[in-house]
C-alpha cells in the first residue's frame, strides 16, 4: 500500500513539474528536450540577446534576477532565499528570475535534475553566451563577472549586487524597491 | 575584564579588516604598481616575483582547483607558461580561496592537481588571503599581466584569458596572449581590461 501511495505521489509530482515548466516555455528560442523521463523538463536557453528582455521589463513588477549555476556553491546556498522571497512577495508584485550559467554539457546531467530535486518555483532561464566580455557590462558596468550576482529592478530603480545574500539581507534590499 | 578587552580588540581588528578588504576590492587599475609577495608554492618553497631576476614581467593568474571555469582553463594556463616563460613572462598562479570553505583547494589538493595536470608554473597558496584583495581579484580565473619597469611591476592587463571558456578551439580573441605579445613587441595593448564569468573567491 505504502508503495502505491509513493508511486502516485511521484506521478503527481512529475505531472506538476511538467505543467509548470511547459507553461513558461512559450517564448523560448531553443528548447532542449530530455530523453529521460525523470528529467523530462525543457530548458529555456538563450544567448545574451535573448536574456536582455528579462533584465529590462517595463511593467509594474519588481524583478529580482539572480545569476547562478549548480556548480557555484554560494549560489546554491542562497537559492532557497530567492525562492522564499519570490513566494513571500508574490502578492506585492515581485517576480524572481533565476538565470543559470551552467555549462551546456551539464544541462541534462546537473541542471535539470537540480531544478526537479529542489522543486524550483521561480522561473529558470539559461544563459549560454561565451562572449562574456561583451555582455557582462550590459548587465552592469561594475560587474567583474563573479557569481553569485543579483540584479533588482523595477520601473523606478535599478541596483546590481556582486555578492552573496542571506534572506534578511535580500529582503532588506527588496524593500527599498517596494515603497 | 581582560577577556572582555581581548574580545573587544579582536572585534575591532575584525571590523577594520573587513573594511580594508572591502575598500581594496577595487584593486589595481592599469598602470598601478603591483605588490610583490612571498607565498608558499606546492613544493614547499616560498616564491616572490623578485626571485625571477631575468623575467620581463609576469602573467599572474588567480585560479583554483574547484571552480569549473578555472578547470576549463587549466590547460590554457599551462600553455601560456610554456609559450611565454622562456620569453620572459612566466605564469605565476595563486590560489586565493579560503581552504576551510573549499577543502578541495587546500595545499594537498593543489599539489595533486598540479601533478596530475603537469603544471610547470608555480602554484602558490594565498595563505591568509592577503594578496588577492590588493590585486583586486574577485574571481577565479582572474589574470593580471605585469611588466617589470623601473618603478616596479606595472599592471598592464586585467581580466580574462580569452573569449571562449567552453571551447579553446573556438576562441576568437586571446586576450592575454595579445597583451603579452604587445609588451614583447613594444606595442600598445589594444584591450587592457576584459571581463569573464568566474567563481567568486571564497572568504
Amino acid at each position: 500500500m505504502k508503495y502505491i501511495i509513493l508511486f502516485f505521489g511521484i506521478c503527481l509530482f512529475s505531472c506538476n513539474q511538467d505543467k509548470k515548466v511547459v507553461a513558461t516555455e512559450t517564448n523560448s528560442t531553443i528548447v532542449e528536450e530530455s530523453t529521460q523521463k525523470e528529467t523530462a523538463i525543457s530548458l529555456e536557453i538563450h544567448d545574451f540577446n535573448g536574456i536582455e528582455k528579462y533584465l529590462n521589463f517595463k511593467d509594474d513588477k519588481t524583478y529580482v534576477v539572480n545569476f547562478w549555476a549548480t556548480w557555484c556553491a554560494p549560489c546554491v546556498k542562497e537559492l532557497p532565499y530567492f525562492e522564499k522571497l519570490g513566494e513571500v512577495y508574490k502578492s506585492e508584485n515581485v517576480e524572481v528570475i533565476l538565470i543559470s550559467l551552467d555549462f551546456p554539457k551539464h544541462y541534462d546531467s546537473k541542471l535539470k535534475p537540480f531544478i526537479i530535486d529542489k522543486n524550483l518555483q521561480s522561473k529558470v532561464v539559461v544563459l549560454n553566451d561565451v562572449d562574456s566580455n561583451t555582455w557582462i557590462p550590459k548587465v552592469d558596468e561594475n560587474w567583474s563577472g563573479a557569481i553569485p550576482a543579483t540584479l533588482i529592478y523595477n520601473n523606478g530603480k535599478r541596483q546590481f549586487y556582486e555578492q552573496s545574500f542571506n534572506y534578511e539581507e535580500l529582503e532588506t534590499e527588496l524593500k527599498h524597491f517596494l515603497n | 575584564m581582560k577577556t572582555l578587552k581581548t574580545v573587544f580588540a579582536l572585534l575591532l581588528v575584525a571590523t577594520l579588516f573587513s573594511f580594508t578588504v572591502k575598500n581594496d576590492s577595487g584593486g589595481y587599475e592599469i598602470g598601478d604598481i603591483a605588490t610583490d609577495f612571498s607565498l608558499e608554492n606546492i613544493d614547499g618553497k616560498m616564491v616572490s616575483l623578485s626571485d625571477f631576476k631575468t623575467a620581463k614581467g609576469f602573467i599572474v593568474v588567480f585560479t583554483c582547483n574547484t571552480c569549473p571555469y578555472a578547470v576549463a582553463y587549466e590547460d590554457r594556463i599551462e600553455a601560456l607558461n610554456k609559450k611565454y616563460a622562456d620569453k620572459g613572462y612566466p605564469v605565476i598562479a595563486i590560489m586565493p580561496n579560503n581552504t576551510d570553505v573549499k577543502p578541495g583547494d587546500n595545499m594537498e589538493a593543489m599539489q595533486a592537481r598540479a601533478k596530475a595536470k603537469g603544471f610547470t608554473f608555480p602554484y602558490l597558496m594565498d595563505k591568509g588571503q592577503k594578496v588577492y584583495p590588493q590585486y583586486g581579484a574577485t574571481k577565479t580565473p582572474h589574470v593580471f599581466v605585469l611588466q617589470k619597469t623601473k618603478k616596479g611591476n606595472e599592471v598592464k592587463y586585467i581580466g580574462a584569458i580569452d573569449d571562449n571558456y567552453q571551447d579553446a578551439s573556438a576562441v576568437n580573441q586571446k586576450y592575454v596572449e595579445n597583451a603579452v605579445d604587445a609588451l614583447l613587441g613594444g606595442k600598445e595593448i589594444t584591450e587592457t581590461k576584459t571581463r569573464a564569468i568566474g567563481c567568486s573567491i571564497k572568504v
